[in-house]
């Protein structure tokens, strides 16, 4: 019922090493088991400051990195967390800060030095309301920040978003890896529930593989000096480096794009979501399948790169989308960037801390099939199944992104 | 089929600890769970509580508009949580401390349970919510009282071995008068 899109090929274990498996689970916090995963990631340094929901990361790695003779630094303030982080950052290390998003505001501008200086990091944001000091409560209002915000300057950071613990402690070691490969900083970002809450988790850690780089600050003893920055004052030489990043994107833009689709088969309907607001939405399509309504849902789990391709293909065979976040309406911007008008995007959103609930969400989903519903009686709809395998070679091949829609209206524009 | 269950009452009556027992021995029971803790204002308004989710697939939201049962201990949290346990859902009242309180639903099952009596019975009159989730697992059969029992010895045994047994005798006291 589920595809990904980074398949795993891990061998299905037999049903009573699964029981097992399952039964030995342990409970483990979000903001704990990130840390933890960290950890065995390899982190080798970590800065930060306290600052609730994300607290108990700090306090987690507070504990353990001493007991393994790493770095743990609470600095005096984010900004000067994320300039330690920089100034480790740039030695080779792996260097990892984590805040929620007031003390993230504070971070950014040392995320454009780092994008601009090739310095890897990693960043984690467990969200709370804003804007400004807001609330402890969760949300996702962070979206623009993180896939489009946070410094100045042309650049960008791949943003995983995790809809559970256990997968944030997957994409903890995906994240250093990321931030490695393509010499970038790489957000996590989670809510405030998910940094919260427990659930259980097996105890399966990846250590992405240690490389020796080139560009790293380690001494020039014996070697031509080294150099990190981001200045740049010759135009053309500037030029030149954005034009480097620009081409790093690309290649981050192809190929590290990662979804998850859920009951999408028959779907006449999807909702898109991602983290918490993805888990309310699964509920809420379990209830709505039980009244008839054929929807499922499309998790975006890179927020930039966005999954936009997947969906533009997904949206052709669709009748309507609703995007559920705890915020205002970000990410669905993105959503209607990609469907391109193809078929109708709603939106369901709390803020302030408060998170839409099944029921709402069930509630904005007649809504919008209401309006579809009248626009064009159901009988009078062509169905046509969903295509949920793809390739992506495919999808640049197709030609005419207004081709089923103009099939829907039985004749050229 | 997903069950939820409310935890709520005074900061310090054990509520999150008893909320963490549960979810351990979902597991044990090979169960999903989810477990969140209050961590809004209300946290610093007298009252502590936290959510607990099981069920045989992945837990989907986290957020509970009504709960299958709430375990109230105190007055704030019965005024809060009374009105969003579902329809044939169970209300878990601490008698101890609010008396004959009325909720005047007649919807759901009330329980009175004198959790501090029931508490003193098993050897500490201060494990409240450990009482009251004897009772809960009595009375709903979500999870195995072994496992509970499994997830007490750990839970306890680690900080505080020379506790374990009064735990122990607390939780039966719960399940014996929630069985009845």
């Amino acid at each position: 019922m589920t595809s990904r899109g980074r398949p795993e090929v891990t061998p299905a274990p037999t049903t009573a090493e699964a029981d097992a498996a399952r039964r030995a689970r342990v409970l483990m916090k979000g903001n704990e088991a990130i840390a933890e995963a960290a950890i065995h990631a390899g982190c080798d340094a970590y800065f930060g400051y306290p600052i609730t929901p994300q607290a108990e990361l700090l306090e987690w790695m507070a504990r353990r990195m001493p007991e393994l003779g790493r770095v743990f630094i609470q600095a005096e303030s984010e900004l000067a967390a994320i300039n330690m982080a920089l100034g480790a950052a740039a030695t080779g290390a792996r260097v990892m800060v984590s805040s929620s998003s007031p003390g993230i505001s504070l971070m950014a501008e040392a995320m454009s030095y780092m994008a601009g200086s090739g310095t890897p990091m990693v960043l984690v944001n467990i969200m709370r309301a804003g804007p400004g000091l807001g609330g402890i409560g969760p949300s996702q209002s962070d979206y623009f920040q993180a896939t489009k915000g946070h410094g100045h300057g042309d650049y960008r950071v791949p943003v995983l978003a995790p809809a559970s613990i256990g997968e944030a402690m997957e994409l903890m070691a995906d994240a250093f890896e990321l931030a490695e490969r393509y010499r970038t900083p790489v957000m996590l970002v989670a809510d405030g529930i998910l940094g919260q809450a427990m659930e259980p988790v097996e105890l399966r850690f990846r250590t992405p593989e240690r490389h020796t780089f080139d560009w790293a600050l380690t001494g020039a003893s014996g070697r031509p000096a080294r150099i990190i920055k981001s200045i740049d004052l010759d135009p053309e030489v500037l030029e030149r480096r954005n034009l480097d990043l620009q081409h790093k994107y690309r290649e981050i833009t192809r190929r590290e794009v990662r979804w998850e689709s859920w009951q999408l088969e028959d779907a006449d309907y999807a909702i898109v979501a991602y983290g918490t607001a993805a888990r309310v939405a699964r509920s809420a399509i379990t209830a709505a399948r039980e009244r008839g309504i054929k929807v499922g849902l499309f998790r975006p789990i890179t927020l930039w790169p966005f999954p936009e391709r997947e969906l533009a293909r997904l949206s052709r065979h669709l009748d309507g989308i609703l995007t559920v976040e705890l915020s205002s309406g970000q990410m669905v911007e993105d959503v209607r960037l990609a469907v391109e008008g193809r078929c109708p995007v709603a939106f369901h959103g709390r803020m302030g801390g408060l998170v839409p609930t099944p029921d709402e969400v069930v509630g904005a989903l007649k809504a919008l099939k209401g309006k579809v519903d009248r626009a064009r009686p159901p009988e009078h709809r062509d169905h046509t199944p969903p295509v949920t395998h793809w390739r992506e070679s495919e999808d640049r091949a197709e030609a005419e992104p207004w081709a089923h829609e103009r099939a829907r209206r039985g004749g050229r524009r | 089929m997903d069950h939820s269950v409310v935890f709520a009452g005074f900061g310090g009556q054990g509520l999150l600890f008893t909320g963490q027992v549960l979810a351990r021995a979902a597991i044990k029971d090979g169960l999903e769970v989810f477990w969140i803790p209050s961590y809004g204002p209300e946290m610093r308004g007298g009252t502590a509580s936290c959510t607990v989710i099981l069920g045989d697939t992945p837990i989907g939201s986290p957020v509970v508009d009504r709960f299958d049962a709430a375990v109230t201990m105190n007055l704030p949290s019965l005024r809060r949580f009374a009105p969003r346990v579902a329809p044939a859902g169970l209300l878990l009242m601490n008698s101890s401390l609010l008396g004959d309180e009325e909720t005047g639903r007649s919807d759901i099952e009330e329980m009175h349970l004198r959790c501090t009596e029931l508490a003193a019975l098993g050897g500490d009159d201060t494990l409240v919510s450990v009482a009251a989730l004897g009772a809960l697992v009595a009375r709903t059969g979500w999870v195995t009282p072994e496992s509970v029992r499994a997830a007490l010895r750990e839970m306890v045994g680690k900080k505080r071995p020379e506790v374990v047994d009064t735990d122990l005798g607390v939780f039966e006291a719960g399940l014996q008068a929630g069985a009845a």
